[in-house]
């Protein structure tokens, strides 16, 4: 171990960025802020096991695993995508990359022995070019560390959702995640877990990380109050959440970011909480870190974030974001909407809660007022005697955008609908409820020939684009689809309505 | 009696017919094998972007670059006027400039190039030129091509009989019309060059490519140079695909001119954005067919025409079109038929070589064929298949007059549909759609036979080069490509067992021009088979080279010369190959030797349109079951039951790898991966944010596969194995007609459902929709009478 642990500041400021690279400790200053962790392994420390297969977080072949310590002081293990995260969001953290896999002499006997989820992979004959190999076989470590993680084909499924391979046909793979603990099932990480644990105990205090190169600036707040005295003072900052749109801004756009103001450190919005009104979202809550709490009130909308993105994309990306980007494909909208859910807005000291069908003003454009921000969002609890579906319609089932997403909650009351919400994402420039749609239904019976009048209402709700993920036609059809699969599913209509996921859902 | 110890050390570890690992997989999982982007940085190293245009057919009337240059950390900006050669990297026609200079001819053509201190300088500073176009009329697409014959090379027509008149005749007839949608490569690792300034204005090029010696002689060209100037090295790709064959060599052109002209290293690593902006794809094909057979589903005439979207310039797709001309008939005898194939120009980015290379788009269309003459006639479609399939007298020859003379494919049929069970699976299929209202299945058994050989015939040419060293460790080098294939492990085997040493002793090298030149591409399947006996060759050389040595030395016979696990038997004594070695060294016996194979028989005559392209076929089926669901269009891809071919299997780890890879990769290729540009010829699906190939839930849950046991080559191919790299991918047709016979299930088998491809969940359910409105129509109007 090099480096040694720093003391709490006082001032509430420190202006180093400290990571476990491995076991090794690293302490950066002056950095460029929105340098990707990809770049910097690869150009900064000469680490190129990681690869660049698409630099927008989509191929998963710079798969790294960053480990930190949950509430118990546990080290918890999740894969990202090194391409489009920031390296300050590194601070206190470690980071593992598969050159870190190989046991060290030191720790083992044999120093050429692999790591279990490397043998695997040879031994499964689980690389064909390469390239993938690398973030195939970090993924698989994540897996590996997840003690929670179901061990079957679909546990498998999802855990490389993110990581897209063109030359195996995933077969060779999926049997080595299958076997990769028969190998043994600790590993060098295991072992060394209490010295990682007090190493990163003493990374980083609770002072805000400032980073400065040149006039650019990287916040990292602490606190809550700490990051809305940074948002007025910066209203024109970046509000960086888990940067997996963000990133794309400088991959792709090759925008520069003159401040960023990072919320992924507040420790506070980041907390699920379970209210008696319902459930409160930390606008920082990652969607792994929400789904298990929203599949247990909304089951279908746990099995909407399974689909959404991949574990990468999952485990950097939050909820929060998602609102606040405002996108008009975004999956979180439609179900929210649906949900009736509220948001907590923030300006300094004072808070507002808005419906969420009133945050969306026009594409990208949002009820956020300078130096305002999203703090959390209000998730009602659900009526027992309400139903709740989403739909997310794609060409690909794993990690791909919406070409439309619809979700519907309908309240019956002795077969009459007493209420009825949607929401719709994919079908104009904001996620948005289907007013007619809604009006057309609610007070009437829940029947076949009532659904299809509200089917032609859908028609008036909407007028979609066409573009590469679907024809205006395709959309439009879909939307009214999907309200008939909605009431297949809620009126004991017989037969099977899904392909994925846990179909039980469909007839909850 | 040996006892078995004995009997195991007595084999060498890694000889052919054994399913060794990859050569590369344990540095594949350590991140430790060296890709092109992965070798340490020269010191002044220059990163290079390329500036692109933003119209798909237009004059530029001025290019301002005067910002470009500004801009920070810019070393140099680069045009046409800067190439002291020939502006061109054409492959066969010297229609590719490496800038576009008065006119552009698609969206992403490169311009210009900007040599920075950072790869991200050098992309930021591309985006900041001052071009003034005046745009001409642009042709998009396929049907506006052939409407203005708009054509990049002349038709082609393989005719046999009269088609016409056999049409006429036929007892039944129908026609329709197939798009079969382009695909990208998506090779997980983008294009990449990296170039070192040498001494005589030389350059060295480390470069992801296929095709090392056509990056040579373009780069060559483009630098006004010979070929010796010019050495391109190639240790390993992520992936190729055909993507790399002759894409590579633009941006190999560019690093190598930048270094020539600035004198420092220079990197062009392509964002994966602007390499699928930049690269060609798989040509999509309009395919119109006009069919005749009789009441029992026999073919008896047909006509195709075939029109494939080459892009802007000619790139491959002569050889591309006529492959999918070539595999018109797929498995099946065509008595009186005309191919057509028009090569339309079109003013997007110039299509090029992807597995398959044409034959997958040829072969959708009889196969779509045949689905048409079950569906008229009530039949199952793999009666009508079986009915159809080369064989018999007079039955056996193609439309360009080869003969087939190896046919497996009654054989392969008739074990997978016992093995997959599926007529029973069918008839339950038909009961369960009865009774699903939203979920429809479909199943479907397809053939391949896939004509292995290079159809331009001086490409069936191979060398290799062995050294062995003093101390018996053993160096090989051939002019094939890495691409995750697996070729060099086979080929290594290959030389294990010639030289009856263990593979551990045997290095593998990187492609090189300096060691073997005027190399094909690794392509066309043909990888193993031309290097493999190429290198075989050289071991052999040097063997017989070896045993004369030991025969003299030992004054033996040299029939009793024995090499076998590592050691020598001379005589009545055995001494061990790495004395052997020692000895002819300092007997100063040659221990390198080239090697040198082509391909026997073939040939194919233009003007008669007939010959003998393909010294083989190999051959396989497959069934694939899906569920649709006919409320949205999505899919599952449930089961899938394969039996190859690969004759006798070099490394059956590395086939099985190659079958199951393919058939994924052809599936993406039918189903999700959609090439979408919009109106104004720009490439909307450039990222895999928007182009979906397949991910780990796509591969079906049930798959089964296998080589078919009896798997032997007929032709003299290395040891009897036959080409594995392109064939399987055509097995995934199945699952496309699978998807089409799930949407046929939804009026009841009555109306052809025309499902085109990609059989996107848009397309399946428009598809469906229109045959429920038709069937709800067609109910209607019963009703009424």
């Amino acid at each position: 171990m090099t480096g040694t642990a720093p003391a709490s500041g006082a001032s509430g400021k420190t202006d180093t960025l400290r990571f476990l690279l491995g076991d090794e400790v690293r302490e950066l200053r002056n950095i460029d802020p929105t340098v990707s962790v990809l770049q910097y392994l690869r150009e900064t420390e000469g680490r190129c096991g990681t690869k660049e297969g698409c630099a927008e977080g989509d191929c998963g072949a710079c798969s790294v695993v960053i480990a930190e310590l949950d509430d118990e002081r546990k080290l918890t293990y999740r894969a990202v995508n090194a391409c489009i995260q920031f390296l300050p969001t590194l601070h206190g953290k470690q980071l593992i990359t598969v050159e870190d896999l190989k046991p060290q002499q030191h720790d083992e006997v044999n120093a050429q022995a692999l790591h279990p989820v490397q043998q695997a992979m040879v031994d499964c004959h689980g690389s064909q070019c390469g390239f993938c190999t690398p973030g195939i076989v970090m993924s698989l470590f994540a897996m590996f560390h997840d003690e929670t993680s179901a061990k079957d084909r679909g546990a498998i499924n999802d855990a490389l959702a993110g990581n897209l391979c063109r030359c195996t046909g995933y077969g060779p793979i999926v049997k080595a995640a299958q076997r990769m603990r028969s190998y043994g099932a600790k590993d060098q990480f295991d072992a060394r877990a209490e010295v990682t644990v007090e190493t990163l105990a003493g990374l980083a205090g609770a002072e805000t990380l400032v980073l400065k190169q040149g006039a650019r600036r990287f916040f990292a707040p602490t606190t809550a109050d700490q990051l809305a005295g940074l948002v007025i003072a910066y209203p024109d900052a970046c509000i960086l959440a888990g940067g997996t749109d963000v990133g794309l801004w400088v991959t792709k756009q090759h925008q520069i970011l003159e401040t960023v103001i990072y919320t992924g450190d507040v420790a506070e919005l980041h907390r699920v909480e379970e209210t008696p009104d319902g459930i409160r979202i930390g606008a920082a809550a990652t969607y792994v870190e929400a789904q298990n709490v929203l599949a247990r009130e909304y089951p279908d909308f746990g099995e909407l974030i399974r689909r959404l993105g991949s574990v990468q994309i999952r485990n950097s990306g939050t909820i929060g974001g998602n609102i606040a980007n405002a996108s008009p494909i975004g999956d979180s909208a439609p179900v929210l909407l649906a949900a009736g859910a509220r948001l907590v807005l923030r300006r300094g000291g004072e808070r507002r809660e808005l419906p969420l069908d009133q945050f969306f003003h026009a594409y990208r454009e949002t009820d956020l007022t300078s130096g305002e921000f999203l703090e959390s969002i209000l998730v009602p609890r659900r009526n027992p005697a309400a139903k709740l579906r989403c739909y997310k319609i794609t060409k690909r089932f794993d990690q791909d955008i919406s070409a439309i997403c619809a979700a519907f909650a309908v309240e019956l009351e002795g077969g009459i609908v007493k209420s009825l919400r949607t929401g719709f994402g994919g079908m104009a420039a904001i996620p948005k409820r289907a007013d007619a749609c809604e009006a057309a239904l609610t007070g009437k019976a829940w029947t076949r020939e009532n659904i299809e009048a509200a089917m032609d209402a859908l028609d008036s709700d909407f007028s979609p684009m066409s573009d590469m993920r679907a024809s205006r036609d395709y959309r439009a059809t879909l939307a009214r689809n999907l309200l008939l699969k909605f009431f297949f599913e809620t009126s004991g209509a017989e037969g099977e309505t899904r392909l994925v996921g846990h179909k039980d859902l469909a007839h909850a | 009696m040996p006892d078995a110890r004995n009997l195991e050390t007595e084999a060498i570890s890694g000889g052919v017919h054994h399913a060794l690992k990859h050569d590369s997989a344990h540095k594949h999982v350590t991140g430790e094998a060296v890709y092109v982007d992965d070798i340490p940085a020269p010191a002044n190293l220059l990163h290079l972007a390329a500036g692109q245009s933003a119209r798909a057919h237009a004059k530029i009337l001025s290019m301002d670059l005067s910002m470009v240059r500004q801009a920070p950390g810019v070393v140099a900006v680069l045009t046409a006027e800067d190439i002291p050669g020939e502006n061109d990297v054409g492959p066969v026609i010297h229609d590719d400039p490496v800038f576009a200079e008065k006119v552009v001819e698609f969206i992403g053509q490169s311009l210009f190039a900007v040599a920075a201190e950072t790869r991200e300088e050098a992309r930021r500073a591309a985006l900041l030129a001052k071009i003034e176009y005046e745009d001409l009329e642009p042709v998009l697409s396929v049907g506006d091509a052939l409407a203005k014959e708009n054509f990049v090379l002349p038709d082609h027509v393989i005719r046999r009989g009269d088609s016409k008149a056999a049409l006429d005749r036929s007892q039944h007839r129908l026609s329709g019309s197939l798009q079969v949608g382009g695909q990208d490569h998506f090779y997980l690792e983008g294009m990449v060059s990296l170039a070192l300034p040498a001494e005589d204005g030389d350059v060295q090029i480390w470069c992801s490519t296929q095709h090392p010696s056509e990056v040579q002689h373009n780069v060559a060209r483009v630098l006004g140079r010979p070929s010796n100037a010019v050495t391109v090295d190639v240790r390993r790709m992520g992936g190729g695909f055909g993507g790399k064959e002759t894409q590579s060599a633009l941006f190999a052109a560019i690093a190598a001119l930048t270094a020539v002209r600035t004198g420092r290293p220079a990197k062009f690593c392509v964002d994966r954005d602007d390499d699928m902006i930049m690269t060609g794809k798989r040509h999509d094909f309009r395919i119109d067919y006009d069919v005749g057979f009789d009441d029992d589903g026999r073919i008896e005439a047909v006509d195709f025409m075939q029109a494939s979207r080459c892009g802007m310039s000619a790139d491959l797709s002569g050889a591309i079109s006529d492959r999918a001309m070539f595999h018109a008939d797929n498995a099946y005898y065509l008595n009186d038929v005309t191919i057509t194939s028009h090569r339309c120009k079109t003013n997007t980015v110039s299509n090029t070589a992807f597995r398959g290379f044409g034959g997958p788009q040829g072969m959708v269309g009889i196969e779509r064929v045949i689905d048409e003459v079950a569906f008229a006639l009530s039949k199952d479609p793999l009666e009508v298949r079986k009915l159809n399939l080369y064989g018999g007298e007079g039955r056996n020859i193609t439309p360009y007059s080869m003969t087939v003379e190896d046919n497996v494919l009654p054989e392969i049929i008739e074990e997978l549909e016992a093995s997959s069970d599926y007529a029973r699976r069918r008839a339950e299929i038909r009961t369960f759609n009865a009774s699903s209202p939203v979920m429809k299945k479909g199943i479907s058994l397809t053939p391949v036979k896939f004509g292995i050989s290079f159809s331009t015939k001086h490409l069936n040419q191979a060398g290799a080069l062995i050294h062995i060293y003093a101390d018996g460790s053993v160096h090989l080098n051939h002019g094939g490509t890495e691409m995750g294939q697996g070729l060099y492990i086979k080929v290594a085997q290959i030389v294990a067992e010639e030289l009856q040493i263990d593979l551990e002793r045997i290095k593998i090298s990187a492609a090189s021009t300096g060691k073997v030149p005027n190399t094909s591409a690794t392509a066309a399947s043909s990888g193993t088979d031309l290097n493999g006996k190429a290198a075989q060759a050289a071991a052999r050389t040097i063997r017989e080279r070896l045993v004369a040595f030991a025969a003299s030395r030992y004054d033996v016979k040299p029939s009793e010369v024995f090499f076998h696990a590592n050691k020598v038997q001379i005589g009545p004594q055995t001494i061990s190959f790495d004395e052997l070695i020692g000895q002819a060294y300092l007997a100063r016996v040659s221990l390198s030797s080239t090697g040198f194979y082509k391909t026997p028989k073939i040939f194919y005559d233009r003007e008669t349109a007939s010959g003998r392209p393909f010294y083989y076929f190999a051959y396989g089926a497959a069934v694939s079951e899906v569920m649709i669901d006919s409320l949205t269009g999505e899919h599952k891809l449930l089961r899938v039951d394969i039996l190859h071919d690969v004759g006798r299997s070099i490394n059956p780890a590395i086939d099985l790898g190659q079958i199951e890879g393919g058939f994924i990769q052809g599936y993406g290729w039918l189903t999700s991966e959609e090439l979408f540009w919009d109106e104004t010829g720009r490439l909307r699906t450039h990222a895999p944010s928007t182009y979906k190939i397949p991910a780990c839930s796509d591969r079906p849950e049930d798959f089964r596969m296998k080589l078919l046991e009896s798997g032997w080559n007929r032709e003299d191919v290395i040891h009897r194995s036959k080409a594995v790299g392109e064939p399987p991918l055509m097995l995934a047709i199945s699952a496309f007609l699978a998807l089409s016979d799930a949407v046929a299930s939804v009026a009841d088998y009555r109306i052809r459902p025309d499902l085109d491809a990609p059989a996107t969940p848009e397309r399946v359910l428009m598809a469906v929709e229109r045959l429920r409105r038709e069937a709800a129509g067609a109910e209607q109007t019963e009703a009424a009478q």
